[in-house]
């Protein structure tokens, strides 16, 4: 049981039964991610979608489980910051990769998708 | 102390509980607050990474490609590895709840074992890539990957030395409300970067290889 030293941790009220279930999913999921790679079940891209849904399924089972995160209120900023980070990351990645293919397809003659000639800038 | 079994000592004690109790407890609330915010712009910066994996993963220059480097069952182990690892500190976190100092300390011994084998099996892949002339200055793929994965592999190790630090705090404090609280944060820590892995496995490593 918690007493009052650890009532505010993280951690506070986590059970054997939070680790074990943790445990366990994580076991599945990694499983089922390496496995569908390693053994071709898909082909290529629907392998990518099932994949990261997979890693997508799997974080939020650490964050219940390992790091005990929940809609509590005395965690509500906790979770704000969480999905401020979450905004963050997302401009950085998702705004990364749009630029950066973009710049690709135009800067490289011969690709699918260039459209442009030089003659049109 | 039989001054504390006193009847005056025990209705003092009680008086001044509750007070080092409420201070306690809301150091350990913004603490652990604080804590969390240095986590989140961790993760802006593991992002910062992912995103350029994402634009220069497959920027080989004539070099080797993640399909002729990695070795997808190696990369298994090293992922069950950290996430015993991480398993094993929930186990410090329990056993240091119900005030278990020799079951917290030999907890944190396992922990920090399997975390150090983690460790070495990430430093022998690097050698055995630099020694097949992958090294980071080999292409963008490489240079990218040594970042991500190394900027991972330096917090694993600095969760390692943290460990040793607390081991010594707790062996040497007992579990006092300090050392919890630290424990506490040392735990958020270990678990965030398994969080951090998945996605490093599956982006660089699975996705990688297809």
């Amino acid at each position: 049981m918690a007493d009052h030293k650890t009532e505010h941790l993280p951690g506070a009220g986590a059970s054997l039964h939070h680790y074990v279930r943790g445990l366990i999913l994580s076991v599945i999921l990694t499983g089922a991610a390496f496995a569908l790679v390693m053994m071709h079940v898909l082909p290529r891209n629907a392998t990518i979608v099932v994949i990261l849904a997979l890693a997508a399924i799997q974080i939020f089972v650490h964050l219940v489980d390992f790091l005990h995160i929940d809609s509590s209120l005395e965690q509500r900023w906790n979770v704000y910051a969480a999905l401020f980070a979450l905004l963050v990351v997302g401009i950085l990645v998702g705004g990364s990769i749009w630029i950066m293919f973009n710049a690709h397809e135009r800067m490289n003659p011969g690709m699918p998708g260039m459209t442009m000639t030089p003659e049109a800038f | 102390m039989t001054l504390l079994d006193l009847p005056e000592a025990h209705s003092l004690h009680a008086k001044q509980h509750p007070a080092a109790h409420e201070d306690d407890a809301e150091l350990t609330e913004k603490t652990v607050f604080g804590f969390w915010l240095y986590l989140m712009s961790d993760v802006v910066l593991f992002a910062t990474l992912f995103a350029v994996f994402a634009v220069v993963g497959r920027s080989y220059a004539g070099g080797p490609t993640g399909q002729e480097l990695f070795d997808l069952p190696y990369v298994l182990i090293e992922t069950a590895v950290l996430l015993a690892s991480s398993v094993a500190f929930g186990f410090v976190t329990l056993a240091a709840q119900d005030n278990r100092k020799q079951a917290t300390l030999l907890w944190m011994a396992l922990t920090f074992a399997i975390g150090a084998i983690f460790i070495v099996m990430e430093v022998y892949e690097f050698h055995h890539l630099i020694g097949e002339g992958a090294g980071p200055d080999r292409s963008a793929f490489l240079s990218a990957y040594f970042t991500l994965v190394g900027t991972h592999g330096l917090h694993v190790f600095t969760g390692l030395f943290w460990m040793i630090i607390s081991g010594i705090q707790l062996a040497r404090d007992g579990l006092t409300a300090t050392v919890q609280r630290r424990l506490g944060l040392l735990g958020l820590f270990w678990h965030f970067l398994d969080v951090i892995w998945i996605v490093v496995f599956t982006e660089v490593y699975l996705i990688g290889v297809l």
